[in-house]
């Protein structure tokens, strides 16, 4: 693993073979390793160990980046020449910032924001996962599989990470962590049933438990029955909610409001969810994970982006902050000041909030009270290929996935053949008829989030699938 | 490198593996964006490792090491032993190869111009004289651009004897034009969307694009979507353009065909396929003008898919997938072919870099155009009332592709073999052997065009590989439409 000192040795060098008026150096990479199984079998076991440098140059209102894994002498002066060549050729752009110093990006506190400290993300017994532990995890997996009469696939992943930051305006940040994670599906005949989780800290994953979850919705829903494709009250995991959720946040954004490509343009302060939704981005919450600095080594702050359904304000990189107070909008979209969201420059993006937190409510439910509550609706484990069917209303389609019950006069009924959906987010976040307390989810087509089980009426299925 | 990959050929043989392949991958990448006049994003990258693929006590291992010095590659292939052997513990049968011939080969994509030839400047004046002449069209809220070029280069060895040098080079390029008002965000995107058109070629592509030329209308559809009508809800017959149609090619052709998702080994993410084994050659997966190939050969075009040798050193091949309307191939590798009784591999195991495990990808994945000579224009003016739709806007379909719903940025309802009004959201949704069966006309090669998708997601750790699709615009008839918008 690259070390803070070896980057700063690399950072060094680099600073020496540059000519730009500002560097900027990104450090990204690590040790990953992940045994797949499928059948019964392991049948995918890799690992792999890379790390990358980046350099930004930057020449008054030019810049631009270039990328290498190799930190040879001429390596370095290779990723030093491109990054000064592709930044001297730009346009000027007035936008553009000077670099920030380690006082502006250490951010604020006070106001709608605090300044965040992040606990150690980083644990020794997931660093030390081996080949031979991850195969004794997925024996016991299968296992299970073998118990229930079902045939499994999943992963078993463990990883090491390192994010840094340096310029030549002082600034240093370096953020290391662990990961491991599970994913089980199991199937039968014709049903299946998944799980999955992930944590900094392995002893956090029982792969028992989630393999028995999954095991026991592959059975329950054995033989689904075809109802119709129609509304129905839905409960949604915690899985389900955030691969849709996940689809709204690249909106909560001050590039997205100025380039007049979110759903929150015009709508900033005003209610366009239930009550019952509020919203935080906290890289500091202790199911959250990730890097407390972002793309240009700015303070990721803690942000209240939707409170009681009323959205109140988005996150902003440096520059976008600067540019939305020239703007047209600038009396119309709450604070408006760095945030610490901001990609590594340049980009077309900005920024971004990605720690999402849903605020826990004050009487939550668990998934077996809000099916009791429920005289007919349908019981969603994971969703699966959500893509936005229509921009402002962010309409998704998607379709049901490893686990679809019928649910009737308060008790699942068995398993249901899977269904299409097109739903706006805007009506399912206005319609939650209850909340679970919030956890720590992971699905495949969102960033983990700290996210409840939902119950939400009037869910939009449009068709049903063959199984 | 070949010297580098021979270290790690015999520490695998001396830690006791029956069989390993060793890949040394340098690519090499430049992508530039505007955005509303200014430039996006501007950065090279480069990425540099190998890896070691083995087999040890029948199951597999892999490792990969940015590192290229000689206790470094030797400490990789070890571990790839020590994996295979922790994999062992938990398997039912020995991996087995089909045989294949070691091949000894240089390979390398035909261009015309090194598209890393051509200056930045010239790049940029480019992207900029697109956006300016999107932005020109008063209602044009946003404007962006993008070119990507892509090199890799790869030395392939095998302790069987193979020994391949190969280098790909990939182009791509493309526009959106977006247009908010109202409550109401359209877009058009110019010649596909969500990257534009990417092929194996050099610079000439961009060159054949006429990006310029087309940005004007482009800008203009945008904007005049938001004065059409919503695309009616109901049963119609359709008219695809051959970009949408690669797309539904990609997700209900090309995904369910993958022999690794057939056999479940992508249950847990990707998913599975409705195709299971039992219905090679008894499937009548289409109509009988449905021809679709698997073709990774260069006389197949210059897809995202066209290579000399995939990455387990097996040669490009042309495998029938659909002939006549009927199920007859699937893509395979060498250790699948056996299940469908395939004594050679189909050639399609690919890997995005040199840190991931090659897995069975889609190579060109053809929908073969009509035989007799048929415009886009005559097959519009032989409809009595349908709907066109162009460029891709939505996608999605269920875990073994059958159910899918597509939508479009731009519709035409066709009236007596005219083009009657623009309509606005079109979207239409089906079952895939049911869509398949459907189709009644397919434009001749004329109207044929291999297009690239350079985003195609598959596998854990998820994997990005481009492919290849060529289609020519077709009809499809009684298919439902509007679901998606239906209140």
């Amino acid at each position: 693993m690259l070390t803070q000192e070896q980057a700063g040795d690399i950072f060094d060098r680099i600073k020496k073979l540059s000519t730009a008026d500002e560097v900027e150096v990104l450090f990204s990479g690590g040790k990953f390793a992940l045994t797949r199984f499928a059948n019964n079998v392991v049948h995918q076991n890799v690992a792999e160990e890379n790390h990358v440098v980046s350099v930004r140059a930057a020449f008054g209102g030019k810049t631009a980046r270039a990328f290498t894994n190799k930190f040879d002498d001429e390596s370095l002066r290779q990723v030093v020449r491109s990054a000064e060549s592709l930044a001297r050729v730009q346009y000027a752009d007035p936008d553009l910032l000077p670099m920030p110093d380690a006082r502006e990006a250490a951010g604020k506190a006070g106001g709608n924001t605090r300044a965040s400290e992040t606990a150690s993300r980083h644990f020794a017994a997931t660093a030390s996962i081996t080949p031979e532990s991850r195969a004794e995890g997925v024996k016991k997996i299968v296992g299970v599989a073998q118990r229930h009469k079902l045939s499994t696939a999943g992963v078993f992943s463990s990883a090491e990470s390192i994010d840094g930051i340096f310029n030549t305006r002082g600034l240093t940040r370096w953020h290391t962590q662990t990961m491991a994670e599970i994913s089980i599906t199991m199937l039968g005949t014709d049903s299946s049933g998944w799980q999955k989780a992930n944590s900094p800290y392995v002893a956090n994953l029982d792969a028992l438990a989630l393999a028995e979850v999954a095991a026991q919705k592959a059975a329950d829903s054995a033989h689904p029955r075809e109802i119709p494709a129609e509304k129905y009250t839905v409960i949604l995991e915690p899985a389900a909610v955030l691969d849709m959720v996940g689809f709204m946040f690249w909106d909560y954004s001050g590039m997205a409001i100025l380039d007049q490509r979110s759903f929150l343009n015009g709508r900033i302060g005003t209610k366009l969810f239930g009550d019952n939704i509020s919203i935080w981005d906290d890289v500091a919450h202790p199911l959250q994970t990730g890097s407390p600095f972002d793309g240009e080594g700015m303070r990721r702050q803690r942000v209240g982006l939707v409170e009681n359904g009323v959205v109140k304000r988005v996150v902003y990189a440096r520059a976008t902050a600067e540019r939305m107070k020239r703007s047209e909008y600038k009396d119309k979209v709450g604070p408006v000041e760095a945030t610490g969201h901001g990609f590594p420059l340049p980009n077309e993006m900005g920024e971004m909030p990605l720690n999402i937190v849903f605020a826990p409510v004050g009487d939550p439910q668990s998934v077996d009270q809000m099916i009791a509550s429920t005289e007919r609706g349908v019981l969603v484990t994971r969703l699966w290929y959500i893509r936005e069917v229509e921009p402002f209303e962010k309409m998704l389609t998607g379709m049901t996935r490893d686990g679809t019950f019928y649910v009737e006069n308060g008790r699942v009924q068995g398993g249901v053949r899977n269904f299409r959906f097109n739903e706006s987010l805007i009506h399912m976040l206005s319609n939650v008829e209850a909340m679970s307390v919030p956890v720590r989810s992971c699905g495949e087509e969102s960033l983990d989030m700290v996210v409840p089980a939902m119950k939400v009426k009037d869910f939009n299925f449009t068709e049903v699938t063959k199984f | 490198m070949k010297h580098v990959a021979n270290w790690a050929l015999n520490i695998a043989a001396l830690r006791g593996a029956s069989y390993a392949d060793v890949r040394v991958v340098a690519q090499r990448s430049r992508a530039l964006t505007t955005k509303n006049g200014k430039v996006g994003s501007a950065s090279d990258a480069e990425s540099v490792g190998m890896s070691v693929r083995v087999i040890a006590d029948g199951a597999w291992g892999f490792a990969s090491s940015s590192e290229l010095g000689r206790g470094a590659v030797e400490a990789t292939a070890a571990l790839a032993v020590e994996i295979a052997r922790a994999s062992s513990r938990v398997k039912r049968e020995d991996v087995r190869l089909a045989p294949e011939k070691a091949a000894v080969a240089e390979w390398s994509t035909p261009y015309k111009i090194d598209p890393f030839s051509v200056s930045v400047e010239q790049n940029i004046e480019l992207l900029l004289k697109i956006d300016a002449e999107l932005r020109s069209v008063s209602g044009i809220t946003l404007a962006e651009t993008n070119l990507n070029f892509n090199r890799e280069e790869q030395w392939f060895v095998s302790s069987e004897g193979a020994d391949i040098h190969q280098t790909k080079l990939s182009t791509g390029a493309g526009y959106a034009a977006y247009a908010f008002a109202g409550n109401e965000i359209q877009k058009r995107s110019y010649p596909n969307s969500y990257g534009g058109q990417w092929q194996n070629k050099g610079y000439e592509l961009i060159e054949e694009l006429k990006l310029v030329e087309n940005a004007r209308r482009i800008a203009d559809e945008a904007v005049a979507l938001h004065q059409a009508d919503q695309c009616p809800e109901g049963k119609f017959d359709i008219i695809l353009d051959s970009s949408q149609l690669g797309l539904q090619i990609h997700e209900s052709v090309g995904h369910p065909i993958e022999l690794d998702r057939v056999l479940g080994m992508e249950a847990n993410f990707a998913g599975t396929s409705f195709l299971s084994i039992d219905k090679l050659r008894k499937l009548r997966y289409g109509s009988e003008m449905v021809n679709v190939v698997a073709d990774a050969r260069q006389e197949h075009g210059p897809g995202l898919g066209t290579f000399g040798f995939d990455d387990e050193g097996v040669a490009a091949q042309c495998t029938p997938i659909i002939t006549n309307g009927l199920f007859t191939g699937y893509l395979s590798s060498r250790e699948t072919a056996h299940t469908i009784g395939e004594s050679r591999s189909g050639g399609t195991l690919r890997a995005e870099g040199w840190n991931r495990l090659p897995m069975i990808r889609m190579t060109n994945i053809s929908l073969l155009p009509g035989e007799k000579p048929l415009s886009l224009e005559q097959l519009i003016a032989s409809a009595d009332h349908g709907i066109l739709m162009q460029t891709n806007r939505s996608w999605s379909i269920d875990d073994k592709r059958y159910n899918f719903q597509f939508g479009c940025e731009i519709g035409w309802e066709i009236k007596n073999g005219k083009r009657a009004r623009m309509v606005k959201n079109p979207s239409y949704s089906g079952i895939t052997t049911e869509f398949w069966n459907s189709l009644d006309a397919i434009c001749s090669r004329d109207e044929w065009t291999l297009w690239g998708t350079p985003n195609c997601g598959k596998g854990q750790p998820q994997q990005v590989m481009g492919t290849g699709h060529g289609a020519a615009p077709s009809r499809f008839h009684g298919i439902k439409v509007g679901t998606a918008f239906k209140s």
